[in-house]
């Protein structure tokens, strides 16, 4: 096995040009178990932790640039204000300890359905930036996932940050697991609001071979949301909006939870979220006034 | 591969580390230094945390490389001389020290909480040990020692 050790991402996109079957390896979150456990043994190792172009964010015309190498620790002490949804899920990432290392760019290159922040990538609209020594392109959130842990990306292509745009309304994230703390999402979610353009987005996590959005529940929720004559949701709106959620799951049976019961969870999380999310609106609209 | 990294303030260097080897591997089997435990080796438990630049990770977790010219600290770097450190020591006088496992672990992502929140609240102190698992003590004096050095 080689250990690459690029201080630039020029040399890193130069590797990984060179050497296409080199695993990535950012936070070790995930990579380093496998490799603990023998599950995997591969040719190359390009750490890319050494790499100061990964390793920062920047806004500019209200988005977001995070750098693919940001912990997840940085993201909830510097990001909350503008990314809050994303924020949310980084804080129910592991430990404090898998949080200091884990990044973005890790959870995006495992492309686990359960990954925690894919939901909250996919419901705000996020683009991925990669890079390879022919270019750099943006794959919008949604082509992303395109199977079980697999992504767009080609053999010779790097995760070098993630565009979201700034939050312009509430965003929540809301995850079912066994216990509160490390524990992998038996299914999650995220819900986005964008009063000024009358957008919602929805996404959910860890229920189907990919994290995927609910686009039939996010048109819903755009056209039935009281926008211009804020006023507490009734029932109805939001138990709809549960129901078109979990229609957009396609989720399995496995140790950690039925597809039933997944199905069931989903649409209660996205109810919930939707409620807070919108009293999150209409307090903020009450404190505007 | 040769790897050349700051251990509690010392320069240490062990050859023929494996590329996929861990930096606690190499803390434990290379540099001889045992206070670090290895446990579920896959970031669950907490036992090897150490600090990597003066953050806390879980060692099994860091590519001995990835570690190439950083500072570690580990359990054994926190007491200086015989004086233990002050969460070391409310760990013995709170008994929350069993069979000592989870201890070294414990002890630094403690020492790691107050050092950023001097008097943290009891769900603080929960949040900030979440990584850290123990099958003896039952939490409960483990907290007691926490809120004693807050105090």
């Amino acid at each position: 096995m080689d250990f690459l050790r690029p201080a630039t991402l020029a040399e890193a996109l130069a590797a990984k040009a060179e050497r296409p079957e080199a695993v990535p390896l950012a936070g070790g979150t995930d990579v380093m178990v496998e490799l603990n456990f023998d599950h995997r043994r591969p040719a190359a190792l390009l750490d890319l932790t050494r790499i100061a172009e990964l390793a920062g964010w920047a806004t500019h015309d209200d988005t977001v640039r995070l750098g693919a190498g940001v912990p997840y620790t940085r993201v909830i002490t510097e990001l909350g204000d503008e990314l809050p949804g994303l924020a949310m899920a980084a804080r129910t990432v592991g430990s404090p300890q898998i949080r200091n290392r884990g990044t973005v760019g890790g959870n995006l290159g495992a492309a686990s359905p359960a990954g925690d922040t894919h939901p909250v990538l996919l419901a705000t609209g996020a683009r991925v930036e990669v890079a390879s020594v022919r270019g750099t392109r943006m794959i919008p959130a949604d082509e992303f996932y395109v199977g079980v842990k697999k992504h767009a990306l080609a053999p010779d292509e790097l995760i070098v940050a993630v565009h979201l745009p700034v939050a312009a309304g509430p965003q929540q994230f809301a995850k079912v697991g066994t216990r509160n703390a490390m524990v992998i999402a038996v299914c999650s979610f995220a819900v986005a609001l964008d009063p000024r353009r009358r957008r919602a987005g929805a996404a959910i996590g860890s229920a189907g071979p990919t994290p995927r959005r609910a686009s039939d529940a996010e048109e819903f929720l755009a056209g039935e949301l009281p926008w211009d004559a804020p006023a507490p949701l009734g029932d109805a709106v939001r138990r709809r909006f549960g129901e078109l959620v979990a229609e957009a799951a396609a989720p399995i049976d496995d140790v950690r939870g039925t597809a039933e019961y997944r199905r069931h969870a989903l649409a209660v999380l996205a109810r919930r979220t939707l409620g807070w999310a919108w009293q999150d609106y209409l307090g903020g609209r009450r404190t505007c006034a | 591969m040769r790897v050349n990294v700051t251990v509690n303030g010392e320069a240490r260097q062990a050859d023929d580390v494996w590329e996929g080897e861990s930096l606690l591997f190499v803390l434990r089997e290379r540099l001889g230094l045992p206070g670090s435990k290895n446990a579920c080796e896959q970031g669950e438990c907490g036992s090897c945390t150490v600090y990597l630049d003066g953050t806390p990770v879980c060692a099994c977790l860091v590519a001995a490389g990835q570690a190439e010219g950083r500072e570690v600290r580990t359990v054994e770097g926190l007491a200086e001389g015989d004086r233990l450190d002050p969460v070391q020591q409310s760990f013995v006088d709170a008994g929350a020290v069993q069979c000592g496992f989870c201890t070294p672990g414990l002890v630094i992502a403690a020492h790691d909480l107050l050092n950023r929140v001097p008097n943290p609240g009891d769900e603080e102190i929960r949040e900030a040990l979440a990584g850290n698992l123990c099958r003896c003590t039952g939490y409960e004096k483990i907290l007691e020692a926490v809120r004693a050095v807050a105090r």
